[in-house]
């Protein structure tokens, strides 16, 4: 474990030791609070629902931004010949630049926090939905980082590995839509509309934490990240 | 120390390693010689576990390396080709970071990489990043990050390359220095580079072994013998008929005129026959006047023209 955590260190720090990091968290901080703002003083109501609404698309674009780098801007400088000639299982890479993407996610995604903490003081604020939607978001979040880490294995280019991420998240996320689910045989529905990233989303911004939705959303993490610790493996 | 059986690695259509074996003894500082593209990087990347050979066997201080990866990656330090670096990381922070990866103990950590900083030279750089350091000092860090865990075995791949020649003498120093009791394996495209450091030499050709020995070996093997230039003012037949009548030359090659009366000549002759003597006596004794004499240091592309041309022979 001592290698993924010096790795996730590394990976950690260097998205602040460029200007990623900040230019990540302003333009993250801007879009989503904008969002929330946009219907706020509209609707005149002290809630987010808003904010939780707009967020997964908002991380369609963002995520794949923090994991496009992971792999794709280590096979182009070739450092990835020192990373897999070192004495560190495969499994601990992939946790290492995973838990790296999500810490720093986490960490825009905590400066949000004083939004909840402003309506708070403003009003009577349900918690409930809030603590929810801040849940279901990290745990999307985990499962887009994961599908974005895994995809930035098939290219040297960091612009490919972010379309394709965008391009399969957004699949993913979908498939659980009414759009797609009336056109599909009965027989289907409730398959696609349990696979969908979103659906679960719906149930867990409302306040309902159901651990259906968090098995769901920890499966998924789990099997893209293993997916990556395969390719890893098998690439040698 | 490390024994390799028959190795094959083929990409798509070409084959990088084509049944390749050769040991290392423990001590020995082995040079990888062959020419661009003949299975060297490859080589090493089957040694450090980076890449997985299709058939074959390698073992390592005893260990198989398909079923003790982990095990030999620890014993082995690791420059690849172009020692790739991350250019916003300081010089400190990456070989922390290295130490870390490695599994070095907490506490002695920080002593170690001091020493290896000191080592390699770096200590005015410790503290800057590695995309601000000049070529030389990059390779530094690439050397101070293979050696970082004091390892058995190190493995370079091209160390001095795109080097300017101060710096390839420090480099060369340096892995002198660290590598007293050490296993070496080292590549490179130019021979007197390897002469300069290796114990032995293997010369790789299109992923095949084309031959091993000393350097010094390598080279007589390679012409048949040797090679002695030299420049003398008098008559080029007697000169020629002279040298004709000693029995043991190959060859004789007029290399051309230098003007005044003075001619150059290429002689190649039998085994290790040394007639640099003997062409001093030639031309005193007939008040030839000579103006240069020396053995040819021989070029990689020689060597291996020869190796290569015996080889489709047999």
């Amino acid at each position: 474990m001592k290698g993924a955590l010096a790795l996730c260190r590394r990976e950690f720090n260097a998205y602040f030791d460029s200007p990623v990091a900040y230019v990540f968290t302003v333009a993250f901080l801007s879009v989503t609070f904008w969002f929330f703002f946009r219907g706020f003083f509209v609707g005149n109501q002290i809630q987010m629902r808003e904010y939780f609404f707009f967020l997964p698309w908002v991380f369609l674009i963002f995520i794949p931004a923090v994991t496009m780098r992971l792999w794709a801007e280590e096979k182009k400088m070739g450092t990835v010949e020192v990373l897999l000639t070192l004495p560190v299982k495969e499994y601990e890479l992939v946790l290492g630049k995973f838990l790296a993407g999500f810490l720093f996610v986490f960490v825009s995604v905590f400066f949000s926090f004083s939004l909840p903490l402003t309506l708070s003081f403003l009003g009577k604020l349900d918690w409930g939905p809030v603590i929810g939607g801040y849940l279901g978001t990290c745990l999307l979040g985990a499962a887009y980082l994961s599908i974005g880490l895994f995809l930035s294995n098939f290219t040297k280019n960091q612009i490919v590995a972010f379309i394709l991420t965008i391009l399969l998240s957004f699949t993913l996320f979908i498939l659980g839509e009414d759009v797609i689910l009336v056109n599909l045989p009965d027989f289907w529905v409730p398959f696609f509309s349990f696979l969908g990233l979103g659906k679960h989303f719906v149930s867990i911004q409302r306040g309902i934490i159901d651990s259906r939705d968090i098995v769901y959303y920890l499966s998924v993490t789990g099997f893209f990240l293993f997916l990556n610790v395969l390719f890893v493996t098998k690439r040698r | 120390m490390i024994d390799v059986e028959e190795i094959t690695k083929r990409y798509a259509e070409t084959v990088a390693v084509d049944r390749l074996s050769f040991q290392v003894e423990k001590g020995e500082i082995l040079g990888l010689l062959g020419p661009n593209g003949a299975g060297k990087t490859t080589t090493m990347r089957i040694l450090t576990g980076y890449l997985a050979a299709d058939s074959g066997k390698v073992t390592v201080a005893g260990l198989d390396l398909r079923d003790h990866s982990l095990e030999i990656r620890r014993l082995i330090g690791y420059l690849p080709e172009n020692n790739p670096l991350y250019p916003d990381m300081g010089v400190m922070e990456y070989l922390l970071f290295i130490a870390a990866m490695r599994g070095l103990p907490k506490t002695g950590r920080r002593n170690r990489i001091d020493r290896v900083i000191e080592l390699t030279g770096l200590e005015k750089m410790a503290h800057k990043n590695i995309g601000e350091l000049s070529k030389g000092y990059c390779q530094r860090v690439g050397l101070a990050q293979a050696i970082v865990h004091d390892p058995e075995i190190l493995i370079l791949d091209e160390p001095t390359v795109g080097l300017d020649p101060n710096q390839i003498v420090e480099i060369r120093s340096l892995i002198q220095r660290f590598g007293a009791d050490k296993t070496i394996i080292l590549s490179s495209h130019i021979l007197p580079e390897v002469a300069a450091t290796c114990s032995r030499v293997i010369i790789l050709n299109s992923g095949k072994l084309a031959g091993s020995g000393t350097p010094e070996e390598m080279s007589v093997r390679a012409r048949g013998g040797n090679a002695v230039t030299f420049v003398l003012k008098g008559p080029v037949d007697a000169i020629t008929e002279k040298l004709k009548s000693r029995g043991d030359i190959k060859k004789i090659e007029i290399k051309g005129d230098e003007g005044s009366g003075k001619t150059r000549f290429r002689v190649i002759t039998d085994g290790s026959v040394d007639i640099r003597e003997a062409v001093f006596m030639m031309a005193v004794e007939n008040q030839w006047v000579l103006s240069e004499l020396y053995r040819e240091s021989l070029s990689l592309e020689e060597i291996f023209q020869h190796l290569t041309i015996e080889e489709a022979v047999v």
